[in-house]
């Protein structure tokens, strides 16, 4: 497999089940998980020769699952592969999770490769920084690598606590030559550079309180640590190719996150202060989803959303959502399929950039998931940090069979 | 001789008489109401308060959804509960079936007057979402069941009526009316036959919003556990404009499993299995 973090990652699953307590009972395994086909194909003519118009790809996700002491103690692998054609980059595999959690009386621990998400908004996901993405996996960057993590969570009237330590860090995977959806020059992750000397082995740190006063539920957390985001610089690789190499800075980020529900509305914010990544910056994401119940005397419902973004670097900001707008309609049809569709736009205020998806999925049969997506860019300027994908417009049909 | 007998049957006939009204009225003071509306809230009081003491609950259920043409389509289901003092109570519910929703999780702080809070786990993202609680009328999970019929009862979410005794299934029942309070919900009024030995709700029609009848829910083999509560086994609801059914089927009851607020909080939802 590409992934040359793997082993490390192997290690640690394994250390895993060997700090668990060794008188696990023979428990019944739980075990679940899909199966699935997929397609892509790219309308546009690509960026780079070597890029393909149509990739077919096959993955599968397991969970295996154990309790004992009556459920005070679980244990949980769920591994992940890819399989993808013409692009070896998107071949690989991870542990989402090998953890074991320990719950006791108003805490609990977590230790282990494990997912952990924060945040309330749909259209980007400015706080939640504690996985990796896995960049290879989906187009919309909400799959994530496992990350080893030691995590104490207490419970009171005061709210949660959450405590992490985060002993490795794993590098973003990115698409190869051959790969859509990506820089132009390509990244290539064999020429990563850290700022911290102790580069992967650096010790990260992260906490976050939770607390929910009536209609409103909030969060404050910080992050001290290895930035997930890797800045790109330009380098020439052995051949003296041109390629973007990673480098991964030192960041302390806190977040806030807000989430108010009142009748049919529900208000969003999220908004993080970094530091460690050039200049100090402050980016924020707000919105509101309002649904519409039993549209036309039907049993269906469809949710209108909107959420602003803005980041303080402006044009220099490393992600694309700087000044931009997000229109979005999601319409559920509440059938016993569970059809669903999902709209959106995202509108760059200050060009005439956007970007869009549709995204649909439904049932068939007990056990068989269908989903079709579109995404298209349109209009990049050429500063975009998306400007390499402008060409990727791209459609995507799913099968997944669940077991 | 004549005369005295017939006293005395009197006598005796009213000493019972009696005794069955002393014994009622701390159990059911229904024959000492006096309006429609009183007896209707003391037939439901004395059906929540059969219901009280619980402390926690936890059952599995399948779902079967039945359309017009009899296709089936099934929900596992596993459902928590938390018996709360002076509010309403809280509810933890996981999917196992359908299996591309299992571990979506939902917790339910139910409240009398005010809106229940709602979160939503979705276990692909690893994600708490809090959803509004507003949508009462739309159905639970594609079932003829609306969020409304599954949430927690509170005797203050509706006004009564008492309509009339009347005999289903050789089962004697006490006939309420319901008005929800909620400008909210998806019906203008429920009638619901409680059986007079128990209290339990035995059937109950739903009419819609233009006041037709929508739907009907019959409750099936009640069985008692730890010698006082009663849970139905089956739950049968017909929508009678559709054509569609649900069938919920409840197994492992267990009531009194010592769970507290903890195990129905939002890091509770995140893990629930």
């Amino acid at each position: 497999m590409s992934n040359a973090r793997s082993p490390a990652m192997i290690r640690t699953a394994l250390a895993v089940l060997l700090m668990s307590p060794t008188v696990i009972p023979a428990n019944e395994l739980e075990i679940s998980g899909y199966v699935d086909a997929e397609w892509r194909y790219f309308s546009e003519t690509a960026s780079d020769t070597d890029q393909r118009d149509s990739y077919f790809a096959v993955g599968s996700e397991v969970e295996v699952y154990t309790e004992w002491n009556d459920g005070s103690d679980t244990l949980t692998v769920k591994p992940f592969i890819r399989l993808s054609e013409h692009d070896s980059k998107r071949n690989h595999v991870d542990f989402r999770e090998a953890n074991w959690l320990h719950i006791d009386e108003g805490w609990e621990v977590r230790t282990g490769l494990a997912k952990v998400f924060w945040g309330v908004t749909e259209s980007q996901h400015l706080v939640d920084i504690i996985n990796q993405t896995d960049g290879v996996e989906g187009a919309d960057g909400e799959d994530k690598l496992g990350q080893p993590m030691v995590n104490f969570m207490l419970s009171r009237d005061w709210g949660d606590l959450s405590l992490f330590w985060l002993p490795y860090f794993r590098e973003r995977t990115f698409p190869g030559e051959q790969g859509r959806l990506r820089a132009h020059p390509r990244i290539d992750s064999d020429y990563s550079t850290y700022e911290s000397g102790a580069e992967q082995a650096h010790q990260d740190f992260a906490a976050r309180w939770s607390h929910t006063l009536g209609d409103l539920d909030l969060a404050v957390s910080h992050f001290h640590g290895t930035s997930r985001e890797p800045r790109l610089i330009v380098a020439n690789d052995s051949s003296g190719n041109i390629i973007l190499a990673p480098h991964y800075e030192q960041i302390d980020q806190t977040g806030l996150e807000l989430s108010l529900v009142k009748g049919d509305w529900l208000w969003k914010f999220e908004a993080i202060h970094r530091s460690g990544q050039g200049d100090t910056y402050n980016a924020a994401v707000g919105g509101f989803e309002y649904t519409l119940v039993g549209i036309a005397e039907t049993q269906m419902d469809l949710g209108l959303l909107m959420e602003y973004h803005f980041d303080d670097r402006k044009s220099d900001a490393t992600t694309p959502f700087q000044d931009d707008t997000f229109l979005g309609l999601r319409l559920t049809l509440n059938d016993a399929e569970s059809t669903e569709f999902l709209a959106g736009v995202i509108l760059d205020n200050g060009t005439s950039g956007k970007i869009g998806f549709v995204e649909a999925s439904t049932r068939v049969g007990a056990r068989l998931k269908v989903t079709l997506e579109a995404r298209f860019y349109d209009n990049l300027s050429s500063s975009d940090p998306l400007i390499g994908i402008v060409n990727d417009d791209h459609a995507l049909l799913s099968l997944a069979y669940y077991f | 001789m004549k005369l005295s007998n017939i006293c005395a049957i009197k006598q005796g006939l009213t000493l019972a008489s009696l005794s069955v009204l002393i014994g009622m009225s701390t159990i059911a003071p229904v024959a000492f109401s006096s309006t429609p509306e009183e007896r209707g809230l003391e037939i439901v009081q004395e059906s929540d308060r059969r219901d009280t003491g619980w402390e926690s609950s936890e059952a599995d259920m399948v779902m079967i959804l039945r359309n017009k043409q009899g296709d089936e389509s099934i929900r596992s289901i596993r459902s928590k509960a938390l018996e709360m003092e002076n509010d309403g109570d809280k509810g933890l519910t996981i999917f196992d079936k359908p299996l591309d929703v299992k571990g979506t999780a939902f917790l339910t702080f139910s409240h009398a007057t005010e809106p229940d809070d709602q979160w939503l786990f979705l276990p692909a993202l690893k994600r708490v979402k809090r959803i509004s609680s507003k949508n009462k009328s739309g159905p639970f999970m594609g079932s003829e069941f609306a969020f409304e019929d599954m949430s927690s009862f509170e005797v203050e979410k509706y006004s009564y009526k008492y309509l009339r005794d009347e005999t289903i299934d050789g089962i004697d029942c006490y006939v309420v009316e319901s008005f929800p309070k909620d400008k909210n919900s998806g019906y203008t009024r429920l009638i619901t036959w409680f059986d007079k030995e128990e209290y339990r709700a035995q059937k109950i029609e739903y009419y819609d919003r233009k006041n037709s009848l929508l739907k009907t829910l019959r409750f099936t083999e009640y069985h008692q556990y730890l010698g006082k509560f009663w849970r139905p086994e089956n739950m049968y609801m017909e929508n009678h404009q559709t054509g569609k059914s649900t069938h919920l089927i409840w197994s492992n009851y267990q009531l009194k499993t010592g769970m507290s607020d903890r195990d129905f909080n939002k890091n509770s939802l995140k893990r629930a299995k």
